[in-house]
């Protein structure tokens, strides 16, 4: 017997494991709410702004490994999207987005509401596309999920137009979909993968860079046992922090724009660069023809594309990471690699990560009270200052995990994705470390953490400033402090040139806001009061809580390399 | 770079909406520099072929060649850069504001070039053209410097691979 496309909508959201959808209603989707309105497994969660409504579901893509899903209306619902369609793109983050579509009649007529979002979203999802027939739904539905979490994750894109979800068709939901263009690699050239490692094998001074994929395909474990069993130290990016934990002795720390001094030397001194899972991205590399300048490299990646693409590498394996590393473990001898290692602990030892502690509370302490307060917690950063400081100095072992805004940059991702995160792991404690500025841009998300009982502790890193921005200026724009200044106000004037005695008051006043939601919100100053606060967040285990913490404006980001420059450039004080 | 050049790319892909303009989005987006791209139905109605030149080095055009691979809608990418092939361009030429001698040596261009004159007027006249890009280059340069009013139409090339000889 023939159904509705939106009976279908739902029965493929059951057959596909979804329990939870992102979505936010409108025009054209009233079906298809009013479809999941009569349903009982999958739970739905309203958020107050689309943005917010996608970075939520990235956060539980991103925690959980699982499809995010995401259904908005058509015209403003979807460009709404767009940030986040961009930002999963960039991080291989498995969404599949629903958008309402006038009925096909009217495309193409400027009708109420239209937009071509196909159009618009083309180059940031990896495939998005309008259903143009009730008959192809299901298939389509099919196939989205299945691009979606293959490969290389990425967000697809359905655009449904209204009468198709009205309109009868077949009630099947395919098993299988054949997409011809569509071949997932799924198999390791053997031959390209072992001479990937005689290489590694020739090497006095091997190091293993872990990039995102290595998180992204679970190869955690077997990278651990690898570079244990092989003696190689290991440096991250800043999306494949974790890879290995990070107090284990072969870490060596991030490398890259805010990298650690001792893994940029490795990098630019190891004879011997057995990379996994990374694009190299400009952040990474610098000035590409001084990037790892002595090595030969090795670079695993399922992603065709991203090989050789940066960097031109001596051997590229197209390879799913942890599927290399099962095959290269049954390999793996001990290597000799003392010398190396003690190298590598001098440029520990000459340029630790550290921050004077003689002026207050700083944000490393924060952080590493973070780290005593939450082992085996989801961080969730937003992006600027905080997030370096974030991905400097938060420890990765015992069960946490980082989730942060890696290729976009997205300001604005960090507390809509912790919730996000939360209610894929309602037991785990998810922190969410966010800028003053970006808190700002989801803020409006904080009535979706209260009405869905998400209990994140939101801390907010209060430097009165974009800093991020704010130290480019510092360092570079004779602290010409254009548009950077949050307490800023008309009567200001032009020409500040920083703090004086007599700056406007903060607007807002997280505390209050937090309490005008009904929550809880603290106000901390000192590395005293920072425990405290944290003990009382967890108090709260059904609604969000805000920490602010008052941090000194002209904290800058250390050791630090200038964009286009050299790795080997840092800026160390 | 001392690698640019020419280079021919042959694109199986769905034959459905948005695919030409996903595909040509990829060269904008990532500016990549595009000469000329032809697309038609292939014997399966399903399945269209393009024909595209870009002008690159080798790893701008090998990064080309993965990122249409990638593409859901792109079912095969076949590098014609070194393989035996046909190729032709279809090329319109129409000079107008031309007396009887201009026509007589249009003529005698014609025979030269292998083109046919298709049209005629008192004034004008008007070839078609079925050349390889490089000779309709080279017809339109001796056609501009020797005649003031000239109007082009071309179409771009489309290549198929050869059966026994190596003839471009
Ligand atoms: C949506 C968006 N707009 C602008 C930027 C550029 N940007 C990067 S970091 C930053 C400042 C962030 O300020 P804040 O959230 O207060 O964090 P802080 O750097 O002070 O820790 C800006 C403006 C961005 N990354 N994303
Ligand atoms: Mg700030």
């Amino acid at each position: 017997m023939d159904i509705t496309g939106r009976k279908l909508f739902v029965k493929a959201l059951e057959e596909e494991g979804v329990d939870t959808i992102f979505a936010y209603p409108g025009g054209t989707v009233t079906d298809l709410f009013d479809e999941l309105y009569k349903n009982e497994s999958i739970h739905m969660v309203l958020p107050r702004h689309e943005q917010g409504l996608i970075h939520e579901a990235e956060g539980y893509a991103r925690s959980s490994g699982k499809v995010g899903v995401c259904l908005v209306t058509s015209g403003p619902g979807a460009t709404n999207i767009v940030t986040g369609l961009a930002d999963a793109h960039y991080d291989s983050i498995p969404l599949v987005c629903f958008t309402g579509q006038v009925p096909l009649a009217l495309i193409g007529n400027d009708a109420f509401q239209e937009v071509d979002i196909v159009g618009i979203t083309r180059s940031i999802t990896k495939y998005s596309v309008t259903v143009r027939s009730r008959e192809e739904l299901g298939r389509i539905i099919k196939m989205a999920f299945y691009i979606a979490k293959t490969g290389r994750p990425g967000p697809v894109l359905i655009d449904l137009p209204k009468d198709i979800q009205t309109a009868l068709g077949p009630s099947v939901y395919p098993e299988h979909v054949e997409i011809r263009g569509y071949k997932p690699n799924s198999s390791v050239h053997v031959g390209q993968l072992k001479r990937a490692y005689k290489l590694l094998r020739s090497a006095k001074k091997p190091l293993i860079l872990a990039g995102g994929g290595v998180n992204i395909s679970h190869a955690n474990e077997r990278l651990l046992a690898f570079a244990e069993k092989e003696n190689v130290p290991v440096v991250t990016t800043i999306m494949g922090k974790g890879a290995i934990p990070t107090k284990h002795a072969l870490y060596v720390g991030n490398c890259g724009m805010h990298g650690k001094y001792a893994a940029n030397k490795a990098v630019s001194e190891c004879d011997v660069l057995f990379s996994i899972g990374t694009r190299f991205n400009d952040r990474i590399t610098g000035d590409l023809n001084e990037f790892a300048p002595k090595a030969k490299i090795v670079h695993i990646d399922v992603d065709t594309a991203s090989i050789s693409r940066n960097v031109v590498v001596d051997v590229p394996v197209v390879s799913d990471a942890d599927l290399a590393l099962e095959k290269l473990l049954e390999w793996a001898e001990p290597k000799k690699t003392a010398a190396w290692q003690n190298q590598i602990k001098i440029w520990e030892n000459e340029n630790p990560l550290a921050m004077r502690r003689d002026r207050g509370m700083t944000p490393q302490m924060i952080m590493e009270h973070i780290n005593s307060s939450f082992p085996g917690g989801i961080y969730v950063t937003d992006v600027g200052q905080h997030q370096m400081w974030a991905t400097q100095y938060l420890e990765l072992d015992r069960g946490s995990s980082l989730i942060t805004s890696g290729g976009l940059g997205t300001m604005g991702f960090g507390f809509p994705a912790a919730i996000g995160a939360k209610l894929a792991h309602p037991d785990r404690d998810v922190v969410c470390i966010s800028g003053d500025g970006g808190f700002q841009m989801n803020m409006q998300e904080m009535a979706t953490a209260v009405a869905e009982g998400t209990a994140v502790t939101i801390c907010i890193l209060n430097n009165y400033y974009l800093g991020m921005v704010r130290q480019m200026q510092q360092l570079f724009y004779g602290k010409r402090y254009a548009s950077t200044c949050l307490r800023r106000r008309v009567s200001c004037g032009n020409g500040c040139k920083g703090p004086n005695g007599g700056c406007p008051p903060y607007v807002p006043d997280f505390v209050r806001f937090a309490e005008s939601y009904g929550a809880c919100g603290i106000r901390v100053e000192k590395e005293e009061e920072i425990d405290a606060a944290f003990e009382e967040a967890k108090k709260h285990t059904d609604a969000p809580t805000i920490i602010e913490f008052m941090i000194a404006s002209d904290e800058i980001v250390l050791p630090m390399v200038q964009g286009g420059n050299p790795m080997s450039e840092m800026i160390l004080k | 770079m001392s690698d640019m050049k020419n280079r021919w790319i042959a694109l199986y892909v769905e034959n459905q909406i948005g695919v030409l303009a996903k595909v040509s989005g990829l060269f904008s987006g990532k500016s990549y520099n595009l000469q000329s791209l032809t697309v038609g139905t292939t014997e399966d109605e399903s399945i269209s072929r393009m024909t595209i030149c870009v002008t690159s080095d080798d790893i701008t055009f090998e990064q080309i060649k993965k990122q249409l691979n990638r593409m859901v809608e792109v079912i095969k990418v076949i590098d014609l850069t070194d393989v035996p092939l046909h190729m032709k361009e279809i090329l319109y030429a129409k000079v107008t504001g031309i007396d009887a001698e201009d026509k007589a040596e249009l003529f005698r261009i014609a025979q030269v070039f292998s083109v046919d004159v298709v049209d005629i007027g008192n004034d004008s006249i008007l070839l078609e053209c079925k050349l390889t890009s490089r000779r309709n280059n080279e017809l339109i340069a001796l056609l501009k410097s020797k005649y003031r009013h000239i109007s082009i139409v071309r179409g771009g090339a489309v290549a198929i691979e050869s059966i026994s000889t190596g003839c471009r």
